[in-house]
C-alpha cells in the first residue's frame, strides 16, 4: 500500500474538575489545527452569543458539548469523541465529565486512551477531582500523564504558583506509582503553550502541550509481547477453508508458528496467515486477521490462539476490580455476564474485599458497590477462560460486567490474578448422574419454587403438594425459608445483599438435590427477580418451576400469622419485604396461584396437575408393583 | 516491523467491529447509501469476511429522487461482488405526492427516515451498519459505535450503555435493534485517504465535471432529470462541478471545483473553509436540529 503520510495514531483523554476548562482546551486544539469549517465556526459565534458563558467572547466548549442537554447547562455530560490531526500524528480526543457522577464515563474514556491530560486549575491546585481521575488513569493502565495547569492568565503565569502545583501533584502520582509525568503552564482560553510557546511563560522551557502530543514516544508494549488472540469468528465459506478471525491482542504470528488454542490445549501450526492487504507471511498486534491452521483442531469463538509455548493461564475464579456503572447496586452473590475478549460467561461475585475511597485511596469494608464505586472482589466463572492480568493485557484482562435481566452493560472489570483454588478444584465427572437416579425414581427431578410475600400461603401450600407428592411414593424434600435462616444461613440478616446470598445458598442446596434425583420445594419470599433467575439458570431448562403465590398485600397484612406486619409498621423490624424493602412480582412464572379464589388444597391440587401434564412425574407409574 | 500507522489501525477496527456484530447479532444488514463513507464500508466488509461473502445484505432507502448516477453504480457494484441488494420506497410517501419541493422537512421524515424504519421492521434485521462517523456532528460525537434503538427505533442519547475498550454488548431487549458504526472513528479526510490509498470504487459524482445546475437558495442544484421543476426565471448553466456528499438530487448542493481526480479532491478538501453537512438542508433548523433526528430514527 502506498502511504505518503505516514503518520502514527494517539489515543487520549482530557480529564479533570469541573470547569477546569476541558472542552475550552479541546476546542482551542480543534481551532488551532484548523478542524473548524466555517459555517460551524458560524454557528458557534451564534451559540456563544445565546448560552455562551464568556460574556460575547467565543466560548470553544460549545463545540464540544454536543447534546442538547449539556449545551443548556453548560457542562459535559457524556464522553464525547473528537479528532484533530498535526503534519506528525493523528488524535482522538475523548473528552470526559469531571463531575462526581460522570466517573463511569471517564473510565470508558480511559479505557482506549494510552495518555491522559488532566487539568488543573491554577487558581485552586490539586483537587480532589485531580487525584481521583489520576488514580483512574493508572488503574486503567494509562502510561502517559501530561498535566496541563490551566488558567495561567489568570494567575498572572505565576512561576511559583505553577512550580508549587507540579510538586504537589508528583507527590501524589509517586504514591499511585505514575511515572512519566510532564507539566505544562497553559490558558485553553488565551491559547499560551497549547500549539506554541507563550511568550507569557518565558520561565517554562518544556514543549507546548500540542508539541508534547506529537512527540510523546507510543512504543506498545503489546508488540514485544507474546502471541495472543481472542478468536472472534470462523470463516468457512466452503468445506476446504476454515480459517480464524480476530484482532492480534498482542505479539506477532508467523507462517509455520506452533499455535495453542485455550482453553482446550490443542495444538497445531499456522497454515496460512491473512491480513486486511491479503495473504502474508507475518502478522503483528493491532491487525485485524484470519489465520488457517493445518490440523482440524476444534477452535471457536471465544478461545483463544497463543504461542504453543508460552500460552496465558486458565482459570475460573478471580480477584478483579469492579468499576460500577448503573444505579442499581452490585451485590455479592449475584450473577452477571462477563464479557471478556470475545468470550461471554457467567460470573458469580464473590466476597467484596473491599470499596476504594477513590479520592483518599483507602480501602473501605463493603458489602455492595453503588454507581461509581470502585471495589476489588472474587469472581467465580461457570467455566473457564485464558486470561492474563489487566497490568499486561487490556484485551485478556479487561472485561465488561452485563446484567443479565436488562442487557445493560453495568461494570467493568480489571483481572489481577486468578484465585489459587480454582486450580486445585476440579470437577469430578462421576458415573452415576442425575439421568440415572431419575430412572431409577420414576421421576423428573425438578424446583418448585414457590415465591411470594410473607404470609401469602406458600409454606401452607408446599406442605400440601409435598404431603400429595409423597402419598404417590415420590422422593422429595422441602427447603423452607424460616428454617434454613435457623441453621445453614443463620449468619444472614435481611439487607439486600444478605438476601441476595441466602437465595443463592438455598439455590445452590436445591441444584445439588436436583441431582440427586429429588423433586424439591422451594419455599422463600425471594423477593427478587435476578435470583430468581440465578435459580433458574443453575439447573436444566424445564428443571426450575416457578410458582407465584399471589396474594395481595392487604390480605398478607390481614392474616399476619406471624404479627411481623405489625412489627414492621411500628418500624421494629426493617427491610421487610411489601413494607420498606421491594417484591419484584415474577413475569414468567409458570404457575400462578391467586390465593384470593383458590383454598390451599385447591392451589396444591393445581400444581400437582402442572408436574403431571410436564411430565415431571408420569402418570402411568404406580408405586404398589 | 514497525508499528501500524493510523489508517493501518482505523482499518483493523473497523474490521473488528463487522466480525463482533455477525458473531453476536441473528440478522445484520448494511445500509447502503452509495455515497463515500458506504463505499469505504463495503470496502472493509469485504475485506472483514474474504474469502467468503460479507454475510449480510445491502439496504438501500431510494427516496425516488436519487441521482441517476448513483443508481447505476449501486446496481454494478451489487453485481460486482454479487451482494444480495435490497431497495426499500416508501410507497405511502410516494401515493402521497410527497416531493422534495412540496413538503420541506417532512420530506426527509417520510422518504428517507420513515422509509428505513419501515424497511427493518419488514425484512426483521436486528442490527444495521450505517457510514456515520462521529466527527460530522456534534451529537455524532457522543454516539456510541453500537447505539441501540427502542422498538420504535428511538435513540436515547442519556441513556447509552457504556462502551470500554473494543467490548461491544451486543445483547438487546425485545423489539430493540442496533445501529452499527463501524467508521465512528474515521474522519472526512481519513476517509478521502483511504480512498486514495486502496483504491475505492466512487460515484463519479464526487468528482468534478461539467454538469447543468440551477442556483437554488444559494445552492447548485443538479438538473437531473426533468421531473426537476423549472420556473422562467431559472437558468441552466453548465458548470465544472462536484458533490462533498449526496442525498436525494434535488436537495443536495454541488460546488464548484476543478478537482476531477480523488488527490486532487484531497488538496481541494485541506483548503476548504467549509464542513460537509454545509450542502445539505436536512440539519440546518437549529444547532441540535440532527440529534432531535437521530432520536426520531434518522440514521
Amino acid at each position: 500500500m502506498n502511504r505518503p503520510a505516514e503518520k502514527s495514531l494517539l489515543r487520549f483523554l482530557t480529564c479533570g474538575s469541573v470547569d477546569d476548562g476541558k472542552s475550552s482546551l479541546i476546542g482551542r486544539l480543534l481551532y488551532e489545527t484548523k478542524m473548524i469549517f466555517d459555517d460551524q465556526f458560524a454557528a458557534l459565534k451564534d451559540d456563544s452569543r445565546k448560552v455562551g458563558t464568556r460574556a460575547g467572547d467565543i466560548d470553544f466548549a460549545l463545540l464540544v458539548d454536543g447534546l442538547a442537554a449539556e449545551r443548556e447547562q453548560g457542562i459535559t455530560i457524556d464522553v464525547a469523541y473528537r479528532f484533530f490531526a498535526t503534519e506528525k500524528r493523528k488524535f482522538i480526543v475523548a473528552d470526559t465529565p469531571g463531575h462526581v457522577q460522570y466517573t463511569r464515563n471517564m473510565v470508558t474514556g480511559a479505557s482506549t486512551a494510552e495518555l491522559a491530560v488532566i487539568l488543573i486549575d491554577a487558581r485552586k491546585g490539586v483537587l480532589t477531582q485531580t487525584r481521583r481521575h489520576s488514580y483512574l488513569a493508572a488503574l486503567l493502565g494509562i502510561r502517559h500523564i501530561v498535566v496541563a495547569v490551566n488558567k495561567m492568565d489568570l494567575v498572572d503565569y505565576s512561576r511559583d504558583i505553577f512550580t508549587k502545583i507540579e510538586r504537589d501533584y508528583r507527590e501524589f502520582a509517586h504514591q499511585i506509582k505514575l511515572e512519566a509525568i510532564t507539566c505544562i503552564p497553559v490558558s485553553a482560553v488565551a491559547g499560551d503553550n497549547v500549539t506554541s510557546r507563550s511568550r507569557h511563560t518565558p520561565w517554562y522551557g518544556g514543549p507546548s502541550l500540542l508539541e508534547h502530543l506529537e512527540s510523546v514516544n507510543l512504543r506498545d508494549p503489546a508488540q514485544g509481547a507474546a502471541f495472543r488472540m481472542p478468536v472472534q469468528w470462523v470463516n468457512r465459506p466452503n468445506a476446504e477453508f476454515r480459517g480464524f478471525a480476530g484482532m492480534i491482542a498482542s505479539g506477532v504470528v508467523r507462517r509455520g508458528d506452533a499455535l495453542r488454542a485455550l482453553p482446550s490445549g490443542r495444538t497445531s501450526t499456522v497454515a496460512r496467515v491473512f491480513t486486511a492487504e491479503g495473504e502474508a507471511l507475518e502478522a503483528v498486534a493491532g491487525q485485524s486477521v484470519t489465520l488457517t491452521l493445518a490440523d482440524e483442531i476444534d477452535v471457536s469463538r471465544g478461545d483463544v490462539l497463543s504461542t504453543a509455548d508460552a500460552p496465558p493461564a486458565v482459570a475460573n475464579q478471580f480477584e478483579a476490580t469492579i468499576i460500577w456503572m448503573h444505579d442499581e447496586p452490585l451485590l455479592q452473590g449475584r450473577a452477571y455476564l462477563l464479557k471478556i475478549g470475545t468470550k461471554t460467561v457467567t460470573a458469580t461475585i464473590a466476597p467484596i474485599k473491599y470499596r476504594v475511597n477513590v479520592n483518599t485511596m483507602e480501602h473501605m469494608a463493603a458489602k455492595k458497590l453503588d454507581l461509581n464505586d470502585i471495589g476489588v472482589c472474587g469472581l467465580e466463572l461457570n467455566s473457564a477462560i485464558a486470561f492474563e492480568s489487566y497490568r499486561d493485557s487490556r484485551v485478556l484482562g479487561g472485561f465488561i460486567l452485563i446484567d443479565r435481566l436488562t442487557n445493560n452493560t453495568v461494570g467493568a472489570g480489571l483481572l489481577h490474578f486468578a484465585l489459587r483454588r480454582s486450580q486445585n478444584v476440579h470437577w469430578q465427572a462421576l458415573d452415576v448422574n442425575k439421568r440415572a437416579r431419575a430412572v431409577l425414581s420414576h421421576q423428573q427431578p425438578c424446583i418448585l419454587w414457590f415465591t411470594g410475600l410473607s404470609g401469602a400461603g406458600k409454606s401452607t401450600i408446599a406442605n400440601l403438594v409435598e404431603k400429595q407428592l409423597h402419598a404417590d411414593g415420590r422422593q422429595t424434600y422441602l427447603l423452607d425459608g424460616d428454617n434454613v435462616r435457623h441453621g445453614l444461613n443463620k449468619d444472614l440478616g435481611f439487607t439486600d445483599q444478605d438476601r441476595v446470598e441466602n437465595i443463592r445458598r438455598v439455590a445452590e442446596v436445591a441444584r445439588l438435590m436436583v441431582d440427586a434425583g429429588l423433586i424439591v420445594l422451594v419455599s422463600f419470599i425471594s423477593p427478587f427477580r435476578s435470583e430468581r433467575r440465578m435459580a433458574r439458570a443453575l439447573v436444566e431448562p424445564g428443571e426450575f418451576i416457578e410458582v407465584f403465590v399471589d396474594t395481595p398485600l392487604e390480605q398478607a397484612e390481614a392474616r399476619d400469622a406471624k404479627g411481623l406486619y405489625k412489627k414492621a409498621r411500628r418500624g421494629e423490624l426493617k427491610n421487610f419485604t411489601g413494607i420498606d424493602s421491594p417484591y419484584e412480582v415474577p413475569e414468567d412464572a409458570e404457575i400462578r396461584l391467586d390465593t384470593t379464589t383458590l383454598a390451599p388444597e385447591a392451589a396444591a391440587a393445581r400444581v400437582i396437575l402442572h408436574l403431571r401434564e410436564a411430565g415431571i412425574i408420569d402418570v402411568g407409574y404406580d408405586p404398589g408393583i | 516491523m514497525s508499528a501500524l500507522d493510523y489508517l493501518q489501525r482505523l482499518e483493523a477496527e473497523s474490521i473488528y467491529i463487522f466480525r463482533e456484530v455477525v458473531a453476536e447479532c441473528e440478522k445484520p444488514a448494511m445500509l447502503y447509501s452509495v455515497g463515500k463513507d458506504s463505499s469505504v464500508m463495503l470496502h472493509l466488509a469485504l475485506k472483514a469476511f474474504a474469502p467468503a461473502k460479507p454475510p449480510f445484505p445491502l439496504l438501500q432507502i431510494a427516496s425516488g429522487w436519487d441521482f441517476r448516477e448513483m443508481l447505476e453504480f449501486r446496481d454494478a457494484t451489487a453485481k460486482k461482488f454479487d451482494l444480495e441488494l435490497l431497495v426499500h420506497t416508501n410507497e405511502e410517501g410516494v401515493r402521497a405526492g410527497v416531493k422534495p419541493w412540496t413538503h420541506g422537512a417532512a420530506y426527509s421524515d417520510i422518504m428517507l427516515t420513515q422509509a428505513l424504519r419501515q424497511a427493518l421492521d419488514k425484512y426483521g434485521f436486528d442490527a444495521a451498519f450505517g457510514g456515520g462517523r462521529r466527527d460530522e456532528e456534534k451529537s455524532r460525537a457522543k454516539e456510541r459505535v453500537f447505539s441501540f434503538r427502542s422498538a420504535h427505533h428511538r435513540w436515547d442519547p442519556k441513556n447509552q450503555r457504556p462502551e470500554l475498550w473494543s467490548l461491544y454488548n451486543a445483547r438487546k431487549n425485545r423489539g430493540e435493534s442496533i445501529r452499527v458504526f463501524p467508521l465512528s472513528n474515521w474522519t472526512e479526510m481519513d476517509v478521502w485517504q483511504y480512498i486514495h490509498l486502496q483504491q475505492v470504487p466512487i460515484v463519479p459524482l464526487y468528482l468534478a465535471k461539467p454538469r447543468p445546475v440551477v442556483r437554488r437558495d444559494g445552492r447548485l442544484i443538479l438538473v437531473d432529470d426533468e421531473r426537476l421543476p423549472l420556473g422562467s426565471a431559472d437558468r441552466v448553466e453548465t458548470l465544472s462541478v462536484r458533490f462533498r456528499t449526496l442525498g436525494c438530487y434535488p436537495l443536495t448542493g454541488a460546488t464548484e471545483s476543478r478537482a476531477d481526480d480523488v488527490p486532487a479532491v484531497i488538496r481541494e478538501m485541506l483548503s476548504t473553509k467549509n464542513s460537509e453537512r454545509e450542502g445539505r438542508g436536512v440539519d440546518k433548523d437549529g444547532a441540535s436540529s440532527l440529534e432531535q433526528k437521530k432520536q426520531e430514527g434518522y440514521f
